[in-house]
């Protein structure tokens, strides 16, 4: 591996608050390849602060790509070009020298922009808060292997429980529409023996307060599976639809 | 007066908490509501306490400065849990897992709590199960196990190598279970940045509101703490780039004692430091022992590349110098072992790395077997280095990952101040000098909803602390000293970048109280650190305002936190003048390199008491061991 420095032009989105009117600001940077696109907005805010300016606001937290704090808009791409990959995992040598960047705020009415490059994702919780759980108190579970589930269901209903609630999927949809998200939940519990009793109650509640929270409707363009660093499968989205139908049904 | 009793129950270890549940005092039903509980951090321990004791009727307010409180870090912990439910049928118990994790920690850990710790994990189990938390099952549908350092039975459940993000989440969505029936208030983006104190007794918090900088008050009668540790004061860990001591150190600047703070762990298995510009380390789960075979080079300078070594020409050394736990030693031994071997210039081209080779695993399982059991492993290897671990070994190095000390609890893990509950990494006492691999989650789930919630009951029945004003003068007071502080650190108006003064103190910190320390060493850092401490008060460089969604301002609070703390751990390093677990001195050790240990004089927790900047008073809860027998710890 090279550790030859890159050039690079950011053009990053500043924007006070979500009241005021943002604008690209035109940043060159010369970077090393083995530093991640954070660690360069690291860089990048140090020489900000020295020179007695304000630094770019974006957040991150674990940067191993499994919180789901980070991500924002990188040439069109939420996180950034490769698959799977959240943008605190991508790297200065997918990039070559030269190249110009675009870094933008996931934009969605349901996400408002706090301050350039972060947004608040707060409908998300609401969400969650609505039904994102089995109902049961602590102390009351019976033994762990009382009821056996099958490998093939347990790791179908981890692949839905992998989702970092990052907010990409919202950020990719031409509707802003959280049904990746959504169903990610609600997919992990309908596949588990513990999750059946509210199983309809639950898609009900979270998918009401998914609509009242302004997120949009799904139109499966799959751009949300396209884009989640975890790779979530959109025959979640189904799934969710199947037990939606069949809770307005029953009601 | 500072009370250090310890509270530990009467009676056999294996009965103190049964009996003890028995003896608390409760709260009836219809007077829970009246009681006001604030959680701090909604971490495993945070979010577990905060969901019970909504559940139990009481009124939270939970706090976190994430913009979510599924953002925890305990969200990161990959290998898995531990529990002694002895599914494997290979000899494990409850007392077996309190044994390890005694020894695991070098006979340092307060015996009492540490059995407790393994009593209740079972029920955690069947708690994340009940919850839906889809664990790794065998084909007949039962929970699968795996093996984790310092034990030879296998006992740790995971999910993938993302355990941690799937017992948080379960834990988040009892949470919000709590939030929707109103059982729990939750408040995003708060920093705690003080404890207030009414008549002795902790009653409420101070907190910035994140986004507008806005100082508020929080009134309750109890005050949980499940705030994480301090690993980030080396400014390269393991630890999100978030994760401070904040909360912890302004408590025990209000009077709380500060346990065992030397007490650091380096965990064995991290990525390589690769550059000057690098922000943190990134670890690779310990559970990739199972399967990889540590080894360097046998020869100093080796410049082959890594299929030219012959097999006769490659250095196991964990599996040489240990033959009975082999690559599965714990924690401190393998990050100290890895730590020579580079010293001795044997690391991977002479650097700082050694290799970690799964190509006999792939061998004998399979690539699809590896991929099944660590495949994001092995995946977010590669997409951080470039380099395809199935085809070539991966390269590592220790970091420091967690932190064994923290503020001073008793057995209802209550601080010195009243009213004052401290859970999970924040605490000192499960762990002892030493943390084994997978007890992180256990502590942290065990605290959070098994052990705070009887203990905060059994303090209001029995103390039956009064509600406050939170307009009261101790809670103006608060929020004066914390404007002071911001507009000091906004006024300095330096050259140096709060950024460029952490790595200073990283530096200082990881060289002279890491993985090995000394005397001379240790006398100097203190001195160091001291004046780097200075040199942030009058040279660093904190922009924007107050009033303002100001993260510059946010890291400023938490390194001028953490200078202070990094002396206090050298203050401490140099005090334990013996080797155990992970703090090894090395006036102590045998010509073999292992810890001497020396319960004489050590055996007792250093609760340091806070004075000023630079000045603290230590005090002493001696370690009393009825159950289990002070050894040499061996692994060979």
């Amino acid at each position: 591996m090279s550790d030859k420095k890159i050039n690079l032009t950011l053009n990053i989105w500043r924007q006070n608050s979500a009241t005021e009117k943002g604008n690209f600001e035109k940043f060159e940077v010369s970077v090393s390849p083995h530093d991640s696109i954070l660690e360069v907005l690291d860089e990048l805010n140090n020489n900000l602060e020295r020179e007695d300016k304000i630094p770019v606001t974006f957040e991150s937290d674990c940067r191993e790509g499994i919180c789901g704090t980070c991500g924002f808009v990188i040439s069109g791409r939420p996180h950034g070009p490769l698959t799977k990959t959240a943008t605190c995992q991508l790297h200065m040598r997918n990039f070559s020298d030269g190249e110009v960047l675009y870094l933008e705020p996931f934009k969605a009415t349901a996400f408002p922009i706090l301050k350039d490059l972060a947004v608040d994702r707060e409908g998300f919780d609401k969400i969650q808060q609505a039904g994102g759980y089995i109902s049961f108190n602590t102390g009351s579970a019976p033994d762990a292997n009382a009821i056996p589930i099958s490998k093939e269901i347990a790791n179908l209903s981890l692949d839905a429980a992998e989702c970092i609630g990052c907010g990409a999927c919202v950020a990719a949809c031409k509707n802003s529409s959280a049904m990746l998200f959504v169903s990610a939940k609600v997919s992990q519990f309908a596949l588990l023996p513990q999750g059946q009793a509210e199983r309809y109650d639950r898609v009900d509640a979270m998918v009401t307060v998914m609509d009242e929270e302004g997120f949009g409707s799904c139109t499966n363009t799959y751009a949300c599976e396209a884009e989640c660093p975890k790779g979530i499968s959109v025959s979640n989205i189904a799934r969710m639809n199947r037990d939606f139908m069949k809770s307005t049904i029953s009601s | 007066m500072i009370n250090l009793k310890s509270n530990v129950p009467d009676g056999n270890v294996a009965d103190k908490w049964t009996n003890h549940k028995f003896n608390m005092k409760l709260v009836n039903p219809a007077n829970k509501r009246k009681f006001d509980i604030i959680v701090v951090g909604t971490g495993l321990a945070g979010a577990g306490a905060a969901a019970t004791l909504g559940e139990l009727g009481y009124k939270v307010k939970a706090f976190t400065y994430h913009d979510s409180s599924r953002r925890a870090h305990s969200i990161a912990a990959q290998g898995g849990i531990n529990a002694a439910k002895d599914y494997q049928n290979d000899g494990d118990s409850i007392y077996r897992l309190f044994y390890d994790t005694v020894k695991g920690g070098d006979f340092r850990s307060r015996e009492a709590n540490t059995y407790r710790l393994a009593e209740v994990s079972n029920n955690i189990i069947d708690q994340c199960v009940a919850q839906g938390v889809p664990f790794a099952r065998e084909y007949g549908g039962t929970l699968a196990n795996r093996s984790f350092g310092g034990a030879q039975v296998s006992r740790t459940f995971y999910a993938r190598g993302e355990t941690g993000q799937q017992l948080l989440l379960g834990a988040y969505s009892s949470l919000n279970r709590q939030i929707k029936l109103g059982n729990v208030e939750m408040f995003h983006r708060r920093e705690m940045l003080d404890v207030v104190i009414v008549d002795d007794k902790a009653k409420g918090i101070t907190v910035r509101n994140l986004l507008t900088g806005e100082i508020e008050n929080y009134a309750a009668q109890a005050v949980v703490l499940a705030t994480g540790g301090y690993s980030n004061v080396f400014f390269l860990s393991t630890s999100a780039m978030n994760s401070n001591a904040t909360a912890a150190w302004r408590a025990h600047k209000k009077g709380a004692t500060f346990a065992n703070p030397c007490y650091t762990q380096i965990h064995p298995t991290c990525l390589p430091v690769h550059g000057e510009g690098q922000s943190k380390l990134v670890l690779m789960s310990e559970s990739l022992r199972n399967d990889g075979r540590i080894w360097v080079p046998d020869i100093v300078g080796e410049k082959r590349a890594v299929k030219d070594i012959p097999e006769n020409e490659r250095d196991y050394y964990l599996e040489r110098r240990y033959p009975a736990f082999g690559n599965l030693a714990p924690r401190d031994i393998s990050s100290r072992s890895a730590k020579y071997a580079c010293d001795e210039g044997k690391g991977v081209n002479g650097g700082r790395s050694v290799y970690l080779d799964f190509e006999d695993a792939i061998n004998r399982l399979g690539q699809d077997t590896i991929k099944e059991r660590y495949g994001n492993l092995f995946d977010m290897y590669q997409n951080i280095t470039g380099e395809n671990p199935y085809n070539v070994p991966m390269q590592i190095y220790p970091a420091p990952h967690y932190t064994m000390g923290g503020l001073w609890v008793d057995y209802n893990l209550m601080s010195n101040i009243p009213g004052l509950f401290v859970t999970g990494e924040a605490n000192f006492s499960d762990h002892g000098a030493n943390r084994l691999g997978a007890s992180a989650l256990m502590q942290g789930l065990a605290d959070g909803y098994f052990v705070t919630p009887y203990a905060i009951g059994n303090y209001f029945g029995s103390e039956k602390p009064e509600k406050v004003d939170v307009n009261g003068p101790e809670f103006k007071e608060a929020k004066s000293s914390v404007d002071e502080s911001t507009n000091k650190l906004l006024s300095i108006n330096g050259k140096q970048t709060v950024d460029e003064i952490h790595r200073k103190l990283g530096e200082l910190l990881i060289d002279k109280v890491g993985m090995s320390r000394d005397e001379k060493g240790l006398t100097k850092v203190i001195k160091d650190i001291s004046e780097l401490r200075d040199e942030f008060w009058t040279d660093v460089k904190v922009t924007g305002k107050p009033n303002e969604f100001n993260q510059n301002l946010e890291r400023a609070g938490r390194v001028a936190d953490f200078l202070e703390l990094g002396e206090l751990m050298a203050v401490d390093a140099l005090d334990r003048d013996e080797s155990c677990g992970a703090h090894f001195r090395e006036e102590h050790q045998t010509e073999e390199g292992e810890a001497i240990r020396n319960d004489e004089d050590f055996a007792y927790v250093s609760a340091w008491e806070f004075e000023k900047a630079g000045k603290w008073k230590l005090h002493k809860e001696d370690l009393e061991f009825e159950s289990v027998k002070l050894a040499t710890r061996s692994y060979k």
